[in-house]
């Protein structure tokens, strides 16, 4: 009985895994990548200088654009910059034309210390691949949606994973290179036992992240119809007066800084915005920086009187419920992590991106192996190796296209961050093309190397076409673009080493075909034992 | 597996669509059943025991799904997730007629 209780999980684990592994494998891969948004965002827009910091001045500097630029609008929201994102971002809503729509939002980047406003090229730059990663480029709510079922997949073949796997502290100090199969079952092993913890907090924050959208059936019991007053229960900052209708201007929101930092003993703010600015009803709340702890709390704000200064409201103590869910959120964003916890953040979301890959490649590998004599795979092998080879390889690849097309396509172009993120799909879409065209290994082969090359060219791409080279950031001490710099040229090298080894390995085997290789397939059963 | 999967009988393809299905739908209505019952029952102000109950409904969700694959038939994956859901809902059913919530 208990046998076929692992060997069910182990079933359970192989399915799910299979059939969610590609579009896992993506978002844990430009999820990784998100980790670094803001210095993705630096180096695809580097126009945007960093400067000191001065929250009060470049609040003022804000201000004063938005009385010029959009006196009328009926809401602002200002950005202030910090350490990892320089710029003074301003956005603004138009009034609704009409009741019960939504006006147009504006956005604008300015420069902190000048309040000019930036000419920078158009570029969703990391925020792309954070969109991506749970949004899939899909229309609302439908990524979403997919995204957080893939997540509760995820977390059913974990724990299916980890119960297949009894002996998980011996399979861990057993590794076995260059054995095939062995050796990649015995690295899927090591990376998923490895960085478990993260694994277990990343699946279950994202599916807590959601849960509101996904799990509503206890809002719905509790509040009826009013969902509205679960939300304004929950973040009690977003109830803000009404519009007065009578004019009334707004008072210099710098002093407000210091107030809010008195509430939250010394905390940051990140964001302020403003509900009708000119109104004698005018409201400012100012959200406190997520960036200076681990528990993320939404509610976190101070509302103030636009026109008086007073404080309305200032939100109390986040009761523990929401900080739990609040500390996954927290977690799984790492809003908090210094530049070492960062580094940390992306280096197991790697780990996690290859489990998953490694996965998929045991699932084919096994397989293969028993049509290896006859040459001939069926149909549903091929459609697996081809998935594989153009959501792995080839989506490294659509990455590296999306940062060419960042450098290469014309600043004056219309629709410029449209055309990166089409490039990045085009570039995905023709390595499907190519994985159905050419032979399993080849494809892979070829893939890695073009993706190996244009990684490795990146830095060169941005010396020639911007002037932060390398040679400049460097020297300037300008970790983020260098380090984007250096990370590419990292990853062109890995890619190489991945598209030399697969080469190898088909060289060899066309040499000396053992018999014994392929003549014994291993069961992932076996395997897990 | 898929080449074994082919010479597999019909009734065994159904039995694990049915398990499937159980886990998907079954398990979603347990966890949402799970997650209002723990709102109701919870000693504590609406808005947390609401949140404290969506946190929870995800490991009941996993809970039910492994229970679906790991039990002896497809029939008991049903009536494993169906008994304790009419529980939950005669549960929360009571606690609304009491006036809880």
């Amino acid at each position: 009985m208990k046998e076929g209780f692992r060997q069910a999980m182990a079933w359970l684990h192989t399915w799910a895994g299979l059939l969610f592994g590609w579009l896992l494998f993506a978002i844990f891969l430009t999820g990784t990548l998100a980790y670094f948004k803001d210095e993705t965002n630096h180096w695809m827009q580097p126009e945007i200088p960093a400067r000191a910091l001065n929250a009060e001045a470049s609040l003022t500097l804000a201000q004063h654009y938005l009385q010029q630029h959009a006196p009328d609008a009926s809401r602002w929201i200002i950005g202030l910059p910090d350490a990892r994102d320089p710029g003074l971002k301003v956005r603004w809503q138009q009034s609704a034309a009409k009741p019960g729509e939504r006006g147009q939002f504006t956005s604008k980047i300015l420069d902190a210390q000048t309040g000019a406003e930036l000419q920078l090229r158009e570029s969703m730059g990391g925020e792309f691949f954070y969109r991506f990663h749970f949004q899939l480029q899909m229309p609302y709510p439908w990524g979403r949606w997919l995204s957080t079922i893939a997540a509760m997949v995820m977390f059913v073949a974990l724990i299916s994973g980890i119960i297949t796997h009894k002996k998980i502290f011996k399979d861990f100090f057993t590794f076995r290179p260059r054995k095939g199969q062995r050796s990649w079952l015995d690295g899927h092993n090591a990376l998923g036992v490895l960085v478990l913890p993260f694994h277990l907090m990343i699946t279950y924050s994202s599916l807590v992240i959601f849960m509101s959208m996904v799990m509503p059936a206890s809002i719905l019991a509790s509040y009826g119809t009013n969902v509205r007053a679960f939300y304004d229960e929950v973040f009690p900052a977003s109830n803000v007066p009404e519009k007065a209708n009578q004019a009334a201007a707004l008072a210099p929101m710098a002093p407000l800084l210091g107030k809010a930092r008195e509430q939250w003993s010394g905390g940051e703010a990140g964001w302020v915005s403003v509900n009708n600015p000119g109104d004698a009803n005018a409201s400012v709340v100012v959200s406190r920086s997520g960036s200076d702890r681990v528990v993320h709390d939404f509610g976190s704000a101070v509302t103030f009187n636009g026109v008086s200064g007073q404080i309305l409201a200032a939100s109390p103590q986040q009761p523990l419920a929401m900080a739990i869910a609040g500390g996954f959120y927290g977690l799984h964003m790492g809003h908090f992590a210094g530049p070492v916890l960062r580094w940390l953040y992306f280096i197991v979301g790697l780990a996690g991106t290859a489990m998953i890959g490694t996965g998929l490649v045991i699932w084919l590998g096994k397989r293969q192996l028993k049509h290896a004599r006859s040459g001939v795979m069926p149909f549903e092998l091929r459609l697996v190796e081809v998935l594989n080879i153009a959501s792995m390889a080839g989506l490294v690849g659509a990455v590296a296209v999306f940062f060419w097309a960042n450098r290469l396509l014309p600043v004056s172009l219309a629709g410029r961050a449209d055309w990166e993120i089409n490039a990045f799909f085009m570039a995905w879409g023709l390595s499907v093309v190519h994985a159905v065209l050419r032979p399993g290994r080849k494809a892979w082969i070829e893939q890695l190397a073009l993706a190996a090359a244009l990684f490795a060219a990146l830095p060169v791409l941005n010396g020639l076409t911007t002037p932060y080279h390398l040679g400049v950031t460097l020297i300037q001490g300008d970790w983020a673009l260098a380090g984007f710099d250096l990370t590419c040229l990292a990853t062109g090298l890995f890619l190489t080493w991945a598209a030399w080894k697969m080469w190898r390995a088909g060289a060899t085997a066309r040499l000396k075909k053992t018999p014994r290789e392929t003549a014994r397939p291993i069961t992932l059963e076996q395997g897990a034992n | 597996m898929k080449a074994k999967l082919a010479a597999l009988p019909m009734s065994y393809r159904l039995a694990v669509t049915s398990r499937v299905l159980a886990a998907v739908f079954g398990g979603y209505l347990v966890a949402a059943l799970a997650s209002v019952t723990l709102t109701v029952w919870l000693p504590l102000n609406r808005a947390e025991a609401v949140v404290t109950g969506m946190t929870v409904s995800f490991l009941v969700y996993l809970v039910a799904v492994l229970w679906c694959f790991a039990c002896r038939s497809a029939w008991s994956a049903w009536v494993g997730l169906l008994v304790p859901s009419v529980i939950m809902a005669t549960v929360s059913g009571v606690a609304r007629g009491l006036g809880y919530a």
